[in-house]
């Protein structure tokens, strides 16, 4: 076995056993603490697949995550209050089964990475960067103002989402659930980055001008790799408002994009689980921290110094040396 | 009907100027490549044999002047188009990805050849068709031994060499290789000459070279670019012959 598959194995194991340990001993906190990891990480995974892949760095994640939470939490909202979203051309109500949001937060996220990429990823570098950070924080501001849904407030679900067959106020059958998604995601991006498609992006990452002598064009896989990784940071948004039972425009905020971000670079950029071992470095620093002084994002931005300064490959690559990139074998 | 393939005009560039500020870089050069030639564009330095492959790429845009590939006028295609549509190019500072291995830089030439959009599901690596290609190419360069290598850690001609492979996987119909030899070593370069000999057969060449031997050797035609200007074009023997050509360029080698 290669050390890092050891490692994301571990990772795994770990990430189970703590909530199931937590269960027996009737922790609920803990398996809260454990759902959050496994949501955040799965932003970062989203991320994570434009960002180490692609070598796209986009600070305008938080769009995503804003858009996946506030599917749900607008189609929750009229669930509660029976009142639907349109009547007129056609009727549309509200909802709260998960698999509908999550399927709304997925086509939405994925819709705004196709209108947002199409446009930001004509520039590259700090514009490239600038721009997806203004279009976050557009949608930070048009929430902010829009009364219809809490506006600065945001909104509360009151009730948890509903699963078909599951009761998901039971915090270790909402973990499960959130616990498949992020398994079923990090497949998904695993075959992606191994495919034809992942070596292509991988290269215009490291040299665009090659991979467009061998006629392949590299703006089309970076849309693309765009649009999945939005979408699936979008899924990670509708969870979250589910695990919180509440969304407000701090999930659109460039504050939210940039902790995707450092669970990305923190946990390993480019492999597959560094942003489940960076999603829970930052949540165990947050717990131990938090206790012993208000100002813990001071060691967190020194630890993230320390990262990128001299541990490139974040923890897993600390843990697991150096790897090829994209992991092609 | 080989015959006739013989003289067929695969290539052809016509009045292309291009200027950098004050510098003429390409100064209305007209050149063509026919089926089964190798054609040599030597010239010294910052003559603008470089900066005329990268026009005739499509990955910078002349001030004028037209690109013919196969009877088609593709002046306005980019660099992408122009690959899909048979031009295979190798860059003089070699442009790979350097952090993948050689095989992979080679497969993604054999990617890109199937001129189609790259999958998203399977594995690549195991793709048997792709990786054939790769390694064929590969092995006809001699870097069959250092598949599984990290480009970064290949030496400068190894590098020259895996150059010359990916343009192999794209099956181009027409080769631009801006020197290809440098770097190589004598014994390098000799495999080189070998392998363009025979490989002129399948697509002709248009070679940029300074290796004044390889070039005598290899050349069917000459062009000689002098300040971005072509001041002959000929057979390496009137090209050796030419008084012009001697005192601007090669008479400067005889004294060496
Ligand atoms: N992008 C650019 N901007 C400005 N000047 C350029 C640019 N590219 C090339 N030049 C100049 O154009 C001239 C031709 O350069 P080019 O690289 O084509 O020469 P070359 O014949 O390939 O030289 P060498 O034999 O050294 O490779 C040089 O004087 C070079 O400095
Ligand atoms: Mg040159």
């Amino acid at each position: 076995m290669r050390r890092e598959t050891l490692i994301n194995t571990i990772l795994t194991l770990g990430l189970l056993a703590v909530p199931l340990v937590a269960w027996a001993m009737d922790e609920t906190y803990a398996i809260t603490l454990a759902t959050e990891v496994v949501i955040l990480a799965l932003a970062g995974v989203g991320l994570n697949l434009a960002l180490g892949l692609g070598g796209l760095v986009s600070l305008g994640h938080a769009m995503f995550f804003g858009i996946g939470g506030y599917a749900a939490g607008i189609l929750a909202s009229h669930a509660q209050s029976y009142d639907p979203i349109m009547e007129w051309p056609f009727l549309i109500e509200g909802t709260q089964s998960m698999p509908v949001i999550w399927l709304l937060a997925i086509v939405a996220s994925a819709l705004v990475a196709l209108a947002t990429g199409a446009l930001s990823l004509r520039t590259s570098g700090v514009y490239f960067i600038m721009i997806t950070l203004a279009f976050g924080q557009m949608f930070y501001y048009f929430t902010i103002s829009w009364p219809a849904y809490g506006g600065e407030d945001g909104l509360s679900i009151y009730v948890r989402d509903r699963f078909p067959g599951l009761n998901t106020l039971d915090p270790i059958q909402f973990f499960g659930l959130c616990f498949v998604l992020l398994m079923v995601c990090l497949f998904i991006v695993a075959r992606l980055s191994r495919s034809g498609f992942g070596l292509a992006l991988n290269a215009a990452r490291q040299n665009e001008t090659r991979v467009r002598a061998v006629g392949i064009e590299p703006y089309r896989l970076r849309l693309m790799a765009f649009v999945i990784s939005g979408a699936i940071t979008g899924l990670a948004g509708a969870l979250y408002a589910d695990l919180n039972r509440f969304v407000s425009p701090v999930m659109f905020s460039w504050h939210t994009s940039g902790e995707i971000m450092v669970f990305v670079i923190l946990g390993g950029v480019a492999r597959l689980f560094g942003p489940v071992a960076g999603a829970a470095l930052f949540i165990i620093l947050e717990e131990a921290l938090d206790g012993v002084s208000d100002y813990w994002h001071i060691y967190l931005g020194a630890l993230l110094l320390i990262v990128v300064l001299f541990a490139r490959g974040g923890l897993i690559g600390l843990l697991a040396g150096r790897n090829g990139g994209g992991g092609h074998d | 009907m080989a015959g006739v393939a013989m003289t067929e005009t695969l290539l052809e560039i016509r009045g292309m100027s291009k200027s950098f500020g004050a510098l003429k870089a390409s100064d209305d050069v007209s050149l063509d490549l026919k089926q089964g030639e190798i054609h040599a564009l030597i010239g010294p330095n910052g003559a603008g044999k470089s900066t005329l492959i990268a026009q005739i790429a499509g990955s910078l845009r002349p001030d004028s002047g037209e690109v013919w590939l196969e009877g088609h006028n593709v002046t306005h295609q980019d660099a992408v188009a122009r690959a899909k549509a048979g031009l295979g190019r190798t860059f003089q500072i070699s442009s790979l990805a350097m952090e993948d291995t050689v095989l992979q830089n080679a497969m993604l030439g054999a990617l890109g050849a199937r001129r189609r959009v790259p999958g998203l599901w399977r594995p690549v690596m195991r793709d048997s068709d792709l990786r054939a290609t790769a390694m064929e190419a590969l092995r006809e360069v001699g870097l069959e031994e250092f598949a599984h290598f990290r480009t970064a850690d290949l030496s400068h001609g190894q590098r020259r060499q895996l150059e010359v492979a990916v343009a192999l996987t794209l099956r181009p119909h027409v080769f631009l290789m801006d020197e290809p030899m440098a770097g190589l070593g004598a014994e390098g370069s000799a495999i080189l000459v070998e392998f363009l000999r025979n490989l002129k057969s399948h697509a002709p060449i248009l070679l940029v070279e300074h290796d004044m031997d390889a070039v005598f050797q290899l050349a069917d035609r000459i062009s000689v670019l002098v300040y971005g200007r072509i001041i002959a074009t000929g057979t390496p023997s009137e090209i050796r012959a030419n008084a012009q050509v001697r005192e601007a360029y090669l008479g400067e080698e005889d004294e060496e």
